[in-house]
């Protein structure tokens, strides 16, 4: 779209007069701003917002913040109709119209992320202040003890535990899936494309019953830390392959080609050639994997309970992990541990959060690296 | 020594000869690719094993019943499907505007700068947990929504999807616990995890909205809401439903949020703003740690249901976005 900002060149090579002439006849700003479109809209702004608070508060027995905004709204999208009506068509009118409607809508998108965030963080605070939230665990700590008192270890040591088992069976299967819709191809490729997809959105809960059925039920596996892996990695599985395959794809087809007629096999291209120069992306599917894995809930109750202590035995016994814990943390009664709850979730969120800069660390590396 | 130069020119074959090693390469893929297809049948096939004790048990009652009493041997799914397909419907007409909006937003509206970062934010709100969502709307949105809920009730209560048994709208001290905990709070926190899938499928769709065309439309003097009328919505409709359609998928499967903000009795739900609701998955994942044996087939046999139920709408989704992109050629 910057192309269009510009004005084309081409115009007076060709006809060899400035374009325009004397009546000043120029092409129209498409993304520059004028004192009219400023003023209309700072004035449509500031008179609703008087007209709204004059009649909502003054003169109807109405009251409430969430009425007053959705009134202002309402009067602010009349006034802004209004004043540009004055002076434009009707086509102007609605551009400026859709405009607003359609910020307004990734406004309150984005206001509704920055509230989730904000308040995780701002109600956990008192918790996760005290360093021992992260050194101790729950086992023999009542669930109204001071905050100077157990935290979360055997959460994160059960998360962690449960990630590594997940990835280390997600990640080969997911790369080997990419490689085989991205390099081999053919048409059965295109039906595992399609189910891929499909799985991406299969409710992680349907992954928990699974696992239980076959491994917990079926193989005596008991509720574990590593049935909670498994069923994990079910999930992590189809958004590794699917981000996998859409990096192999971006790989030149050049690059293959040099690599098949220097002789090479198309195992060493693959091997050789296509992954590494993938590599960073590659590592941003596997990022974006854990970020779905670590927070999944509704899997990990089915198949493992909860434990209050250290267990970092994944084949005997429950393992708690981070959004478990949250979970059984924020349905308790007791408001010092929905507090520990909401600390838990600003963990899980704040692990999100350094994912996703790792993410864009890496996409920035490569884009240089592709320069 | 003497070349024939009077052969006829036949070109060569260049049908690909695989070496041992590469032909073991494209084995061992191909075997990884059907290893996902027999992991999806496999869940299909174990889920639906449980159908078959469950349905010998209740008879196709299973599906019709709305109530689930064990102790008198009444079971029955039908309730909780409806409240699953309430609730999914019901954060589908909430996020579906938004997440257009928002793609719109992205694609159109924002400066070129700060494009790569909104994308960012939408695939960080898509990995935000759901249990942080979940508390979130529990604690923080519940106290607004449910006032929300009161003036529909207040004033569109002539409707009667907007009834509130018992809510008592227009008296001075309203019943607040009649408000809180509905099916539609549920939708709302659900919208949050809908948006972002929906949003960036149809960024996706749109940022190939071909340039020649929005050229074109500026050059013929259109607005930019015009050029996003004639070029990018009609450009990008594969996307918007397919998009919405993965969206309807999650909303169907979403659990724990469900879980944390639904009152967890097993009642048929006609009043989207009253107290009580149940979806399939977090009736599932609410009963599954208590129940016997019986009931942890119908368990699992309702959570065949919900898989049937999410497989169909998410294939159909991936198959309408992938035409669309193959077709993001555009003739000349």
């Amino acid at each position: 779209m910057t192309v269009l900002a510009e004005r084309p060149p081409a115009i007076e090579a060709i006809t060899g007069v400035a374009p325009g002439g004397p009546d000043g006849d120029r092409p129209r700003p498409l993304r520059r701003r004028d004192l009219d479109d400023n003023l209309s809209l700072a004035g449509a702004a500031l008179g609703s917002l008087a007209f709204t608070w004059l009649l909502y508060y003054q003169f109807l027995p109405l009251s409430g913040v969430v009425g007053f905004v959705l009134a202002w709204y309402a009067a602010f999208l009349a006034f802004y109709a209004a004043v540009t009506w004055q002076s434009h068509p009707w086509t102007v009118v609605k551009d400026r119209l859709m405009g607003t409607v359609v910020t307004a809508g990734a406004v309150v998108v984005g206001g509704g992320l920055v509230w989730t965030i904000v308040t995780t963080f701002w109600n956990g605070f008192d918790a996760f202040t005290h360093p021992n939230f992260f050194t101790t665990s729950m086992a023999g700590v009542r669930t109204n003890a001071a905050f100077t008192q157990g935290g979360i270890l055997h959460a994160l040591v059960g998360s962690g535990i449960e990630i590594g088992i997940a990835v280390a069976i997600a990640l080969p299967l997911g790369l080997g899936t990419a490689v085989y819709m991205s390099e081999v191809g053919g048409r059965f490729a295109v039906v595992v494309r399609t189910v891929v997809e499909a799985m991406t959105a299969l409710p992680d809960l349907v992954a928990g019953l699974f696992i239980y059925t076959t491994l917990v039920v079926g193989l005596r596996l008991g509720r574990t830390g590593l049935a909670a892996a498994l069923a994990i990695a079910i999930t992590m599985l189809p958004i590794i392959a699917r981000s996998a395959e859409v990096v192999l794809r971006v790989v030149p087809g050049g690059l293959r080609e040099a690599g098949s007629a220097l002789g090479a096999s198309q195992w060493q291209t693959v091997w050789r050639v296509v992954l590494p120069t993938a590599r960073p992306g590659l590592a941003t599917a596997l990022i974006l994997g854990i970020a779905r894995g670590i927070g999944e809930t509704a899997p990990v109750l089915i198949v493992s309970g909860l434990s209050t202590f250290t267990n970092a035995d994944p084949v005997h016994n429950p393992m708690a992990s981070l959004p478990l814990f949250a979970y059984f943390a924020v349905r308790s009664p007791e408001k010092a541990y929905i507090t520990r709850g909401y600390a838990a979730a600003s963990v899980l969120l704040a692990v999100v959060l350094v994912l996703f800069v790792v993410v864009r660390l890496l996409a920035r590396q490569r884009k240089a690296t592709s320069r | 020594m003497s070349i024939s130069l009077h052969t006829a020119d036949v070109p060569r074959s260049l049908r690909p000869v695989h070496t041992r090693g590469d032909r073991i390469f494209r084995l061992g893929a191909r075997g990884v690719g059907a290893f996902v297809l027999v992991l999806v049948g496999a869940i299909g096939l174990f889920l639906g094993a449980q159908l078959v004790p469950t349905l010998h048990r209740y008879g196709l009652h299973f599906f019709t019943e709305n109530r689930w009493i064990p102790n008198r041997d009444i079971v029955g799914v039908s309730a909780a499907i409806l409240g699953t397909v309430e609730v999914a419907v019901m954060a589908l007409l909430i996020a579906f505007p938004l997440a257009l909006a928002t793609a719109l937003y992205i694609s159109e509206y924002a400066p070129p700068r700060l494009r790569n970062f909104l994308t960012l934010l939408v695939d960080l709100m898509a990995a935000v947990p759901s249990i942080v969502y979940g508390v979130w709307g529990y604690f923080q949105l519940q106290p607004y929504a449910k006032l929300i809920s009161r003036w529909l009730a207040e004033y569109v209560g002539w409707f009667p999807l907007f009834q509130v048994p018992g809510g008592q709208p227009h008296s001075a001290s309203w019943p607040k616990s009649n408000f809180v905990q509905s099916p539609f709070i549920a939708s709302l926190v659900v919208s949050m995890m809908v948006v972002p899938l929906a949003c960036a499928v149809m960024r996706n769709v749109f940022a190939q909205a071909p340039l020649h065309e929005r050229e074109a439309a500026m050059a013929l003097g259109a607005t930019r809401w015009g050029v996003i009328r004639s070029v990018v919505l009609p450009f990008g409709r594969a996307g918007i439903v397919g998009g919405t359609m993965l969206g309807l998928g999650r909303a169907l499967g979403e659990t724990i949020a469900v879980l944390l903000i639904l009152s967890t009795s097993y009642d048929l739900s006609i009043h989207p703003l009253h107290v009580n609701g149940v979806t399939l998955s977090s009736f599932i994942a609410n009963g599954f740690n208590e129940a016997t044996s019986g009931q942890l087939s119908a368990l699992l046999a309702a959570g065949f249901v919900l898989f049937c139920m999410t497989l169909v709408v998410n294939t159909l989704a991936a198959m309408i976005v992938n035409r669309s992109r193959s077709g993001a050629t555009t003739e000349i």
